[in-house]
């Protein structure tokens, strides 16, 4: 599914962004990404999506490897992951409806599947009645509801998500982990950065991965010795 | 393709005035070329039509056979530079001197013979009508012994080839100022266009469309901003073209190969300039 296998990231300006990080997430896991600002989970989730290549090391994404990675590979891959970041990047001049649309446009499917999708796919994250609203009529919630579904557009294998409770109040990043939950009980990996421990520590059955200044420092699934070894 | 069209249709959609205003740049900057064109057109085929009056006048001796003389014209209409010559015999002479200088009609009815020589006026191709070439023709034509002198305009033809000469270079450089800047222009306002939807395109990449859809409607509307700028510029010139003709001066329109070829670069030039504002969005996975 995915696996980092000794993977570096070096920025020119400011060094190692990670270092070393053997990472094995299977099929249908949930994993929680913590540590420190800066710890380097943005990274991680940035050579998942192959925004970025890594250093040094290999990752291996559903079948394609950073070391082979062609740009015509890249649509493809992305295609089949979802992903939801803490500014929700939305399109402000597009209505709930459009943004979640937007993403079943860019694959070339038919238009008159495209609405009835979207629709349902707003439906399924609790925002049925609001497909007409433009982003700045919705709540912090909402907007990440409306992320969420444009994530699961092109059914993804895989959610990424980047702090995606970071601009949200308690209650609202409850029914986002809630949504979550749904989502990876229905079969989905879902990889979540975040560094709110104690929305970590409410979901106690899930993986938990911490990163230090760019190294796996800890990982509640005790295979770190495992894959360094 | 119809999708691509649909997606400039609703980039308009939603940012009318960006669109607008980028429209309006490019016709603006391309009205002006336009009006250089018009006058650097002008001027051209004014210098032309005066260029069409270099002429080279022989004078024979009045006893020249008529055999000779036919002879000699045929001769001389065969050189390649010579467009044609024209045999103006004595009593010709005559009747134009009267017809051209009504003062002098009087005087030359007195006279009882006539003292006005025969000459051939030639005529140059064009494109031959350069000094070398006029003195050349002149020191074949003077070679013939009954042909007494041979004259044209030195130094009026050696002004004529200096202003052309002026004039084409100005065409060049300034026409060339003009398409810098209105070429300038018109990669700001696309670069603006395309900047605007920058959000748009980190989405588009982000849920995985690929470089060519993206690219897609922006290279349309790079295209149609460049092709409807040029229509509403050469509408624009059309318009000063009779505004001018009105008020100043008659002055000739622009033959419509130029002006289909300026809107075909322009929309060219628009695709272009947008394919190099997407590519800055594309770069990195
Ligand atoms: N594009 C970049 N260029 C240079 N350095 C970068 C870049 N992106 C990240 N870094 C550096 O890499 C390190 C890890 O950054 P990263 O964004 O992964 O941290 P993070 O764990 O996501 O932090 P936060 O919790 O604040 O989001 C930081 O030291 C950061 O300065
Ligand atoms: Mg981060």
């Amino acid at each position: 599914m995915i696996k980092l296998t000794g993977v570096s990231k070096v920025y020119p300006r400011t060094g190692y962004a990670l270092r070393n990080v053997n990472l094995h997430v299977p099929k249908g896991s949930f994993v929680f990404l913590t540590g420190h600002s800066g710890a380097g989970k943005s990274t991680i989730l940035r050579l998942i999506q192959m925004a970025e290549l890594p250093t040094e090391g290999e990752l291996r994404v559903s079948g394609t490897s950073s070391a082979r990675l062609r740009r015509s590979d890249v649509p493809k891959l992305r295609r089949k992951m979802g992903m939801a970041f803490q500014d929700f990047r939305l399109l402000k001049d597009r209505t709930a409806e459009e943004n979640v649309a937007f993403a079943l446009e860019v694959t070339g499917a038919r238009r008159s599947l495209i609405r009835q999708r979207a629709a349902r796919l707003l439906g399924k994250v609790g925002l049925a009645a609001r497909g007409q609203a433009f982003p700045e009529e919705l709540s912090g919630g909402e907007k990440q509801r409306v992320a969420i579904a444009r994530a699961l557009a092109n059914e993804p294998f895989i959610l990424l998500a980047d702090e995606p409770t970071g601009n949200l109040d308690e209650r609202a990043s409850r029914g986002i982990l809630d949504l979550f939950r749904e989502i990876n009980a229905n079969g989905m990996t879902v990889v979540m950065a975040t560094h709110d421990l104690e929305l970590v520590r409410r979901h106690p059955s899930y993986r938990v991965v911490e990163l230090s200044a760019g190294e796996v420092v800890f990982d509640s699934a005790g295979t770190v010795r495992e894959e360094a070894g | 393709m119809l999708q691509a069209l649909r997606g400039a249709l609703a980039a308009f959609r939603r940012t009318p005035v960006l669109v607008v205003i980028s429209i309006l740049a490019v016709s603006l900057s391309l009205f002006v070329f336009g009006l250089f064109a018009l006058t650097a057109f002008n001027i051209r085929g004014a210098l032309s039509e005066i260029e069409e009056r270099v002429e080279i006048v022989a004078y024979l001796s009045d006893d020249a056979t008529a055999e000779e003389a036919g002879r000699a014209e045929v001769e001389i209409r065969d050189h390649t530079q010579v467009l044609d010559v024209r045999y103006v015999s004595k009593t010709e002479a005559l009747a134009i001197a009267g017809r051209e200088l009504p003062e002098f009609r009087e005087v030359f009815s007195g006279l009882d013979a006539n003292p006005l020589p025969a000459s051939y006026e030639i005529r140059l191709r064009p494109g031959y009508r350069t000094p070398e070439v006029v003195e050349a023709v002149t020191a074949q034509v003077i070679a013939y012994p009954f042909v007494e002198e041979a004259d044209y305009g030195r130094d009026w033809v050696a002004r004529l080839v200096s202003l052309q000469r002026i004039a084409a270079g100005a065409t060049v450089i300034i026409g060339g100022a003009f398409a810098a800047v209105a070429g300038i222009i018109i990669a700001t306002a696309v670069r603006i266009a395309v900047a605007a939807r920058r959000e748009e395109i980190e989405i588009m990449r982000l849920v995985g469309a690929t470089d060519g859809f993206i690219r897609r409607p922006f290279l349309i509307e790079g295209w149609l901003t460049g092709l409807i700028g040029g229509l509403i510029a050469a509408f624009l010139t059309y318009l000063a073209h009779r505004f001018v003709s009105a008020t100043l001066m008659e002055i000739n329109w622009l033959p419509a190969e130029w002006l289909m070829l300026a809107v075909l670069a322009g929309s060219a030039y628009g695709l272009l300039t947008s394919a190099f504002a997407v590519r800055r969005h594309l770069r990195g996975l």
